[in-house]
């Protein structure tokens, strides 16, 4: 066997001898290829980031790459947008414990235990994620003034986490219908309740999943716009897509620091992407196709 | 101590639980259900409150008659049919889903085009692609109105990066990307495009991974052109991540708001009014939620035809 199969081995680098130079180019160039379609996809962020960068072009055109580097358009968005900022992350931590202690859960006993009503509970779970969200606001806002959560953390925090709930639910359902009954079976016989399986076995093995869900309920609340648009009538509760939204109608001539803004509210989407690029595929493709 | 009351507590068990015994499969059984569903409850009244009653407050309140004073005093008495036929009535409902059915189609013949394509091009192996592939995901993480911002200095007409870019090129350097009715909508189609095309190309490429690489290679053995190997074998191979990856794609184009109210707040002319920015524009800035919701419910009519195809997709998929 192994002479054979080496007989043809070095025959193939003989006659192919300018060959692998082509295979090696070709790939190199669909690097490069790659490279330029990247640049043209993220040539909209560099802009923003440029833009920053030139505070001073206020309404003028902005040059290709800055001068100097003028660092006033993020000193002036922290001043302005600092305290939305840390009002979009509290608001975006809050979401995510609402959404992993309330999905979570729900995902193992839909998963695990075998009750009657499973299936049309996990078929509304997927209705949901179907259900436009202005409607949702629509007839929120009126049940929010009756219940005082209008201009709330709470209130913003709630409807934030409706943005993950569903997807977290068929996530980690998806994940925690593999865990064996055997594993679950063994924690019960040494006595532990349900509750403690839960939280001592299922749980750490399905670390993975709720980092997942974790992020993108993070990442849903922080992008909200539309909640925190509609169910507040104040400035007490603003996250920093509201702030920069309201900013450019007061301020059309300041885009350097509407920009350096802009470019603060992405920090969080750029650093998930490079510390958690494998959860993020995962949750992309596990949460949408499965 | 704790062998006494080891000790002290092991026969009081004991001696009831016979008695416990007789009904216990019927009751242990109801027990266990309730604890069980313990874990699922909270799920399910969160999502009765914030999904359900939602959709039957929306019914409720297209048939009321809200005005500002409403917040204060409380009354907003019923009134037949008047929000409907006033909504449809108006030029504006035709215009907004005239524009919405656009932007839809428009949105996902693009997204979905270029994503494929860059899907397959992915498929090839070179040096680089897994970081190349992870970075494209970027536009699609960044907050949706923040996007939009960044879009309308791009587009801007005077100054924008956009038109300096054509004007170098000789080009006409002075289009009016979101300034005009004529060609605001077409720009907005545009930036929608390059948000959705990250999300299209990370969930065809993990489809294209699924297919059996011998069929690749039973065809190039065949003789079958590049074009007849997609035709033959990755399309119909990909076809329910197609049908999924459209779906989703539409339900979250139908609904589109924060990016149109960025981009151009649903002008200029309403000619970027689409249903989900009328729901907003009537209940929000009009404060008249029940007009809203009779477009909200419009909105959700829209989406539930779309549902019913999803599931079915999901469906034979399963199967």
């Amino acid at each position: 066997m192994s002479t054979t199969t080496a007989a043809p081995a070095p025959a193939t680098p003989a006659p192919a001898g300018p060959r692998p130079a082509t295979p090696a180019k070709r790939r190199w160039g669909a690097t490069v290829a790659g490279v330029l379609i990247l640049c043209v996809m993220l040539f909209p962020l560099y802009w923003m980031l440029n833009t920053a960068l030139q505070p001073e072009s206020g309404l003028l055109e902005v040059a290709p790459v800055p001068h100097e580097v003028d660092l006033s358009g993020f000193t002036s968005a922290i001043r302005e947008q600092g305290g939305h900022l840390l009002t979009s992350l509290a608001v975006a931590f809050g979401a995510v414990v609402i959404c992993l202690a309330i999905a979570a859960p729900a995902a193992y006993g839909l998963a695990q235990f075998k009750l009657r009503g499973t299936r049309t509970i996990v078929f509304g779970t997927l209705i949901t994620q179907m259900v436009p969200g202005i409607v949702i606001a629509n007839a929120l806002y009126s049940a929010y003034v009756d219940l005082g959560l209008v201009n709330s953390y709470f209130g913003l925090m709630l409807a934030d986490a409706s943005l993950g709930i569903p997807f977290a639910i068929v996530l980690m359902r998806s994940f925690m219908v593999a865990i064996p009954t055997e594993v679950i079976e063994a924690a019960e016989v040494d006595g532990a309740g349900r509750l403690r399986t839960f939280v001592q076995v299922v749980l750490p093995m399905s670390r993975n999943c709720l980092i997942t869900a974790g992020l993108f309920s993070f990442l849903y609340a922080w992008s909200d716009f539309m909640f925190a648009l509609t169910l507040n009538t104040t400035d007490d509760v603003k996250p920093v897509t509201l702030g920069i939204y309201q900013y450019i109608g007061a301020h059309v001539g300041d885009w350097g620091s509407v920009m350096a803004a802009s470019v603060l509210s992405a920090i969080p989407a750029a650093v998930l992407l490079v510390l958690a690029q494998k959860y993020i595929a995962a949750g992309i493709t596990g949460g949408s196709v499965k | 101590m704790s062998a006494t009351t080891a000790s002290a507590t092991a026969p009081d068990t004991r001696q009831p639980a016979p008695a416990v015994k007789k009904p216990d499969p019927a009751r242990a059984r109801r027990r266990r259900r309730l604890s069980q569903w313990g874990f699922i409850a909270p799920a399910v009244v969160f999502m009765v409150l914030f999904f359900g009653y939602p959709l039957v407050r929306n019914v409720l309140m297209s048939f009321q008659d809200y005005s500002p004073s409403t917040f204060f005093d409380g009354k907003a008495p019923f009134n037949g049919t008047d929000n409907w036929s006033k909504v449809f009535q108006d030029d504006l409902f035709g215009k907004a889903l005239w524009h919405t059915i656009a932007f839809t189609v428009g949105s996902l013949i693009g997204q979905f085009g270029i994503g494929l394509a860059l899907a397959v091009f992915f498929t090839k192996k070179f040096p680089l692609n897994g970081i190349l592939r992870s970075l494209i995901l970027l536009p699609w993480l960044v907050p949706m109105v923040v996007s939009g911002i960044v879009w309308r200095r791009i587009l801007d007409q005077d100054t924008g990066v956009l038109n300096t870019f054509l004007d170098t090129l000789g080009m006409d350097g002075a289009t009016p990307w979101l300034t005009s009715p004529g060609m605001a909508l077409f720009s907005v189609i545009l930036v929608n495009i390059w948000i959705g095309i990250p999300f299209n190309m990370v969930i065809l490429y993990g489809g294209l991974q699924e297919i059996p690489k011998e069929l690749y290679e039973a065809a190039s053995l065949d003789g079958a052109s590049a074009w007849r190997t997609f035709r033959s074998i990755t399309l119909p191979l990909l076809k329910p991540v197609i049908t999924v990856v459209l779906v989703l794609g539409f339900m979250s184009t139908v609904k589109i708001l924060d990016l149109i109210l960025a981009l151009t707040d649903g002008g200029p002319a309403d000619a970027t009014q689409t249903l989900g920015t009328l729901t907003y524009q009537n209940s929000f800035v009009q404060l008249d939620f029940g007009a809203g919701a009779v477009v909200g419910n419009v909105l959700i009519l829209i989406s539930a035809v779309f549902a019913v195809f999803y599931l079915r997709a999901n469906r034979s998929e399963g199967k």
